[in-house]
């Protein structure tokens, strides 16, 4: 046996086969059960819409890094996760430079300028349709879902639009639309809304996918979904019957998208359980006061995006009892357990 | 069963190559290596000089600390030397070097003591003293140390046979196939301790070691039981196995005494009863020699001094080139780059990898996704005392309890960025333990 070098490195010598990428991989997965509907409801021009969205997000990805002179990132997938999220957060009939544009707030702005991967402070697709909003007439005009119409809308040139009240419109003046659409529209897709947050079904199906593959736990979306049905139900508007008012509201606009893939984005949520939990109320306290309250039918994006600033707060004042400190020596013994 | 503490990760058990491998006495080697520090506290000093004959089992260096275990000759033969020598914890150590004559001559003095029932508690501590033993789970603490430290405190005494690291089988060979020692054992640190009872923890992955156990009890000892643990790193750790044994928590910077309880690794209770019952100290241990790059995977009683060269040569040499070389399990054991290292007190395993298993990681990138939090079985934040480590923020190190990490690994290991967590907390407890120094406080 002749002496060689061995590696020598820090413990331990195994790690687990789950990486960024695998992870990504399986957000990817997840968010394939919304898209196969969306085309189903809104024609190819779905699919047309989210792979010019990931396209774009993964070239700033690969060109910012490029450009200086990093490593690049664009293996890891997580501006293709981006990219779907973007396009699920737009309404189909949106022109192409939209969802590029987006892609340049989210991937450069929001994402790198801040250091890349898990450096983020806000939701990168978040945060870029919040800024789309600035284009009010694409970003409010919500096609009518026809299913199985391939060609419901044209691939190419301008997109004549007959949009149609959503679901939340109608709520937002304190009447149920159970006349235009009824629950299983809801639950199935077939009301009007952006791109990938109509099928409620299909997004808890994705969510169930992530939690089963242990990607994500269920605290932040049990908590939020939890906390806007709980609202809802104790202050229906107008003279709806309680659960049915909030069946509605829980299964309308982007909340189940929100709760389920925008909410639980590892960077910008807490890693504490407790903080997870008070993550997920504050969603769902702020999305129904904005929803209430708001001059906006829509309250999901800037509920999250309020809680992603909160999210380092969160965490410090959710640390984890201290191994071998009773819980009562804590709240005693100020400042996290400093022995 | 009972279920574990929190946190904790389920690494692959790769147990299969070993673990019905009976454990095969290695002949001792022409030379042995044995430093004068093979334990957690103060270094001995040698009592022989080049040239000297020694026996079997004579001492060859002592300290007067009360943490230090004595070092006994491995072999009978001539010193040859008495120099700094390669040490397994991939440091250079004074050690002293055995000629083996190869007549396995014992020392006169060592004959048999008796057995737990003839000997006070008093002296029995001193036979655990004189017989050089230390943990043997790896961590070798000197273990009439830790005996002394719970006098008058233990109610509770727990066997540690979790045996959680992968690869690692001696322990369950030891409990295949000495329960009576171990179970001898325990009767002797039940009357240190004056105690009525005890616990013999083993991880559901060994039932057969549960089993065996179980079948020796009723001949030998009343008021021992053996408690299943659910099948999770660390598992063996000492202050998560009192928590699933007991549900007390040992607190920061405390011993296991604080709460009553003392742990002892199944085949240091075993050794214990043969201090007792043979009077021979501790010469030889159980490495279990595994991984891919290992020919023939073995359980091997090897002879304390041994090279891990020679070791590997009794296993059929490697049957590829190995890429890394392991004391200790893959979670927490030692990487090796000079095969002239001894077999010491603590080594429990000699893993070889080749490429593939423990491959370098790509540049490193945290997600924030928290699975270290959830694996840390210390409830501490690793992805936050990672960041301040890499910032060089100790003092939020410190208030984030940088003190309390085990240094499990299991956060590394879960980690799907591929951080250096484990390192960067060790790198930060050094630089505090650098400006305590320093500032003298």
């Amino acid at each position: 046996m002749a002496d060689t070098r061995f590696v020598v490195s820090s413990s331990p010598h195994i790690r687990a086969e789950e990486d960024t990428r695998s992870i990504m991989l399986d957000v990817c997965i997840a968010l394939a059960f919304p898209l196969v509907i969306a085309v189903y409801f809104f024609g190819l021009r779905a699919l047309t819409v989210t792979a010019v969205s990931v396209a774009a997000c993964v070239f700033f990805e690969w060109a910012y890094r490029k450009l200086l002179k990093k490593p690049s990132s664009v293996r890891d997938l997580s501006a293709v996760v981006t990219g779907l999220l973007l396009a699920f957060n737009l309404p189909v009939s949106v022109p192409y430079w939209l969802p590029v544009v987006g892609a340049l707030v989210a991937v450069v702005v929001v994402k790198q300028l801040y250091g890349g991967i898990g450096k983020n402070f806000l939701n990168p697709a978040l945060a870029a349709r919040v800024f789309l909003f600035s284009f009010p007439v694409w970003m409010t005009s919500f096609p009518k879902p026809q299913p199985g119409q391939w060609n419901a809308l044209p691939l190419w040139g301008p997109v004549d639009v007959v949009s149609a009240a959503t679901p939340l419109s109608f709520l937002k003046h304190g009447a149920l639309p159970a006349d235009a659409y009824n629950l299983q529209d809801l639950l199935l897709g077939q009301a009007p809304g952006s791109l990938g947050e109509v099928s409620a079904l299909m997004l808890l199906l994705g969510g169930v996918y992530l939690v089963v593959r242990r990607v994500i736990t269920p605290r932040i979306p049990v908590a939020y979904l939890g906390t806007v049905a709980a609202l809802t139900f104790l202050f229906p508007k107008g003279d709806a019957a309680p659960l049915e008012w909030m069946l509605y509201e829980v299964l309308s606009g982007g909340l189940v998208l929100g709760a389920v893939f925008m909410a639980t984005d590892y960077t910008t949520s807490p890693v504490t359980k407790r903080g997870q939990w008070i993550f997920g109320i504050g969603c769902g306290l702020l999305t129904v006061f904005i929803r209430y309250f708001g001059a906006y039918p829509e309250g999901v994006s800037y509920a999250i995006l309020v809680m992603n600033a909160c999210v380092w707060l969160l965490d410090k004042i959710s640390l984890p009892r201290r191994f071998g400190v009773p819980r009562l020596t804590r709240f005693i013994r100020k400042g996290g357990g400093k022995a | 069963m009972i279920f574990p503490f929190q946190g904790g990760v389920h690494p692959e058990g790769h147990k299969d190559a070993t673990r019905q491998k009976p454990i095969e006495p290695l002949p001792p080697p022409a030379r042995v290596v044995l430093p004068v520090s093979m334990h957690i506290g103060a270094p001995c000093e040698p009592v022989v000089k080049v040239g000297q004959h020694v026996l079997l089992g004579e001492k060859i260096a002592v300290s007067a600390s009360p943490v230090s275990a004595p070092i006994h000759a491995s072999v009978s033969g001539t010193v040859a030397a008495v120099e700094v020598c390669p040490h397994p914890n991939g440091g250079r150590m004074l050690s002293v070097v055995l000629e083996n004559d190869g007549a396995d001559a014992p020392h006169p003095d060592i004959r048999p003591f008796g057995s737990a029932e003839t000997l006070t508690a008093e002296e029995l501590i001193a036979v655990v003293r004189e017989a050089g033993l230390v943990g043997l789970g790896g961590a070798a603490f000197p273990t009439h140390t830790k005996i002394a430290s719970g006098l008058g405190k233990v109610d509770t005494l727990i066997v540690n046979g979790a045996e959680c690291e992968p690869y690692i089988t001696s322990d369950h060979r030891v409990m295949l196939e000495t329960p009576e020692e171990i179970l001898g054992g325990v009767r002797a640190l039940m009357k240190i301790y004056g105690l009525e009872s005890a616990v013999i923890a083993v991880e559901t992955n060994k039932p057969d070691a549960v089993e065996t156990l179980r079948r020796t009890l009723p001949r030998r000892g009343d008021g021992v039981r053996v408690a299943p643990l659910a099948t999770r790193y660390p598992q063996g750790a000492e202050k998560q196995l009192i928590r699933a044994v007991t549900g007390r928590e040992v607190p920061p910077g405390a011993l296991p005494a604080a709460v009553g309880a003392a742990v002892f690794n199944v085949d240091t209770v075993a050794s214990i009863h043969r201090a007792v019952t043979t009077g021979m100290p501790l010469l030889r241990r159980v490495v279990t020699v595994s991984g891919s790059a290992v020919s023939n995977p073995k359980n091997l009683s090897v002879r304390i001094g041994t090279p891990l060269r020679a070791v590997f040569e009794a296993t059929g040499g490697f049957r590829e080139q190995p890429f890394k070389i392991i004391m200790g399990g893959p979670m927490m054991g030692v990487a090796q780059h000079n095969l002239d290292a001894p077999v010491v007190k603590g080594t429990n395993a000699l893993l070889a990898f080749s490429r593939g298993e423990g491959k370098p990681e790509k540049e490193p990138v945290c997600i924030r996704c928290g699975r270290c939090v959830s694996a840390c079985p210390m409830r501490l934040l690793p992805v936050y005392l990672y960041h301040y480590e890499q910032k060089n923020m100790l003092a939020e190190c410190e208030r984030m309890r940088v003190s309390d990490c085990i240094e499990c690994g299991s956060c590394s290991y879960i980690c799907p960025g591929r951080l250096h967590l484990v390192h960067s907390f060790r790198t930060a407890k050094q630089k505090l333990r650098e400006a305590r120094k320093r500032g003298g406080n």
